[in-house]
């Protein structure tokens, strides 16, 4: 008897095997990053999943939260869940979804995201919390952290010329996702609420399908490159360069190295800095300027800060190809530490424009920090194992995920409590994070190509090759 | 590495790049559209 295991590493799911994805003569390079496109795009929803908090909080009550509705700080774990178990999965699933290929792996990462939402439907549907943190939270989140890393290593070995412009066209997709989830979500909502119903267990079924398929279609179209394969007219330079390596590094040994320690805590720091002020950005953008910012503008202000955030994820991953990675990160610190130095003296003088002017350009250089790291990571350790030390990597997104949010809400908190008004209480926030750049910029400013010793040997490359 | 692979951008394999950046592209465009409407707010 077929055990569902072996179904699934052969049998009737043999044409997810890595060995049916290789691209046969006159494949285009070119219809790879729209199947990671189907993928990230999806998956970058988890940024919009607010929009379903306040709705959840009315389940009972549908006008008013009842009583035993239930509350935002309940509902808040739902993405604090989701995004654990996506640097968890991406840690743990690396080295499996090396080994099995990009179809497998985006795959699951379609039946796990839609199943999260199919799951977190019956939660919403029983009114049972613990069905949605397991749905959306944990399985959802095991989806986002195969399905973000599963395309990288196949978008860097299609793009040997431009690995940086290819995986920042599919990390693009996180960036932009939540653009279309949050009017998506609104719509729906809209479409399946009644009198007696608010229209989030309707909405959760419509989107887990939504994306099951989306992300299924990525899957067929992903092909990956035959052995030897290079774009027409490409040289592979015979020599590295000098944080360039054409030899690869074990993703175990790649722990040994301090060079993977430092690019942890050169994410870590970029992706703190950002995410605690875009977290806080409605909240903050209001304060800053009472009066001249209403809630309405404020969620517009939201919503320019996703769009540079997405555009910031092509450009600089892109630009990091002619400049290369180290001076793409210096830029980012630096630039990062004067404009968030420069934040406070924007509300001091009143000014919307620069204020506004100086988020979007931080935003750029914050979704920048997410799309340039897999190809810093190719530079340093190699291509063969990039996509599992990658996964390993987003660790440092988890730990930024809490650790920025906390320092800006807690550093809020203590000013307002010791009587500094709101307008100025971001103020000392602003150093903080310029002063977490700093120690950014130190970090990568430390970076070195990685030790002979890490490298792998002709052999060692060969029997992982056929294993 | 050797280029013993080329790439057909004509025909079949065109109407596929097509198909295939459409499939992503207008979900993205209407997400960009409905973002920048919302912004509009802002300098109102």
């Amino acid at each position: 008897m077929t055990t569902a295991a072996q179904a699934y590493s052969g049998g009737i799911f043999h044409w997810l095997d890595r060995s049916h994805t290789v691209a046969k003569p006159g494949f285009s390079r070119w219809l790879v990053p729209p199947a990671a496109l189907c993928v990230h795009l999806c998956i970058g929803q988890v940024y919009a999943f607010s929009v379903f908090n306040l709705p959840m909080t009315r389940l009972i009550g549908i006008t008013e939260s009842a009583p035993d509705d239930w509350k935002l700080t309940e509902l808040g774990w739902i993405f604090s869940i989701a995004i654990v178990f996506l640097g968890l999965a991406a840690a743990f699933t690396g080295t499996w979804l090396d080994r099995v290929g990009p179809r497998k792996a985006m795959f699951t990462a379609a039946l796990c995201f839609g199943g999260g939402f199919l799951i977190s439907a019956l939660g919403v549907y029983l009114h049972q919390l613990w069905i949605v943190y397991l749905g959306y939270g944990v399985l959802g989140g095991c989806g986002l952290g195969l399905g973000y890393i599963s395309p990288v290593k196949t978008l860097i070995t299609w793009f040997p010329d431009r690995p940086g412009m290819a995986t920042g066209m599919a990390i693009m997709g996180f960036g932009g996702g939540a653009m279309i989830a949050s009017p998506l979500s609104v719509l729906l909502m809209q479409y399946f609420s009644s009198p007696t119903d608010v229209g989030v267990t309707g909405t959760f079924i419509t989107m887990g399908l939504i994306y099951m398929v989306f992300m299924l279609v990525g899957a067929t179209i992903v092909r990956v490159p035959p052995q030897g394969w290079a774009p027409e007219g490409y040289v592979a330079p015979a020599k590295a360069k000098k944080l360039v390596t054409t030899s690869h590094v074990h993703v175990d040994e790649a722990l040994k190295t301090p060079q993977f320690y430092l690019l942890w805590g050169v994410l870590c720091l970029n992706v703190t800095a950002g995410i605690g002020v875009l977290g806080q950005a409605s909240a903050m953008s209001q304060e800053m300027f009472p009066g001249q910012i209403t809630a309405a503008a404020a969620a517009g202000f939201v919503g320019l800060l996703s769009l540079f955030n997405m555009l910031g994820r092509f450009f600089w991953a892109s630009t990091s190809d002619y400049i290369g990675r180290r001076n793409t990160y210096m830029i980012f610190f630096a630039l990062g530490m004067a404009l968030y130095a420069a934040v406070p003296w924007t509300g001091q003088t009143g000014s919307i424009v620069l204020f506004v002017l100086f988020y979007c350009v931080i935003m750029t250089m914050y979704g920048g920090g997410f799309a340039t790291i897999p190809a810093y990571l190719r530079d340093i350790f190699g291509v063969r194992y990039v996509g599992a030390i990658h996964g390993r990597l987003l660790t440092a997104w988890s730990t930024a995920g809490v650790l920025g949010p906390v320092l800006v809400n807690y550093i809020r908190e203590y000013q307002i409590n010791n009587g500094v008004p709101k307008a100025d209480a971001y103020s000392v926030t602003m150093y903080i994070m310029a002063g977490l750049l700093l120690v950014g910029f130190v970090l990568n400013w430390l970076m070195r190509p990685v030790h002979e010793k890490h490298h792998m040997t002709e052999a060692e490359l060969k029997a992982s090759m056929e294993g | 590495m050797t280029a013993d692979h080329h790439e057909d951008v004509s025909g079949a394999n065109r109407i596929k790049l097509v198909l295939a950046w459409s499939f992503v592209g207008i979900p993205l465009i209407w997400g960009v559209y409905n973002t920048l409407a919302q912004a509009a707010l802002l300098f109102q």
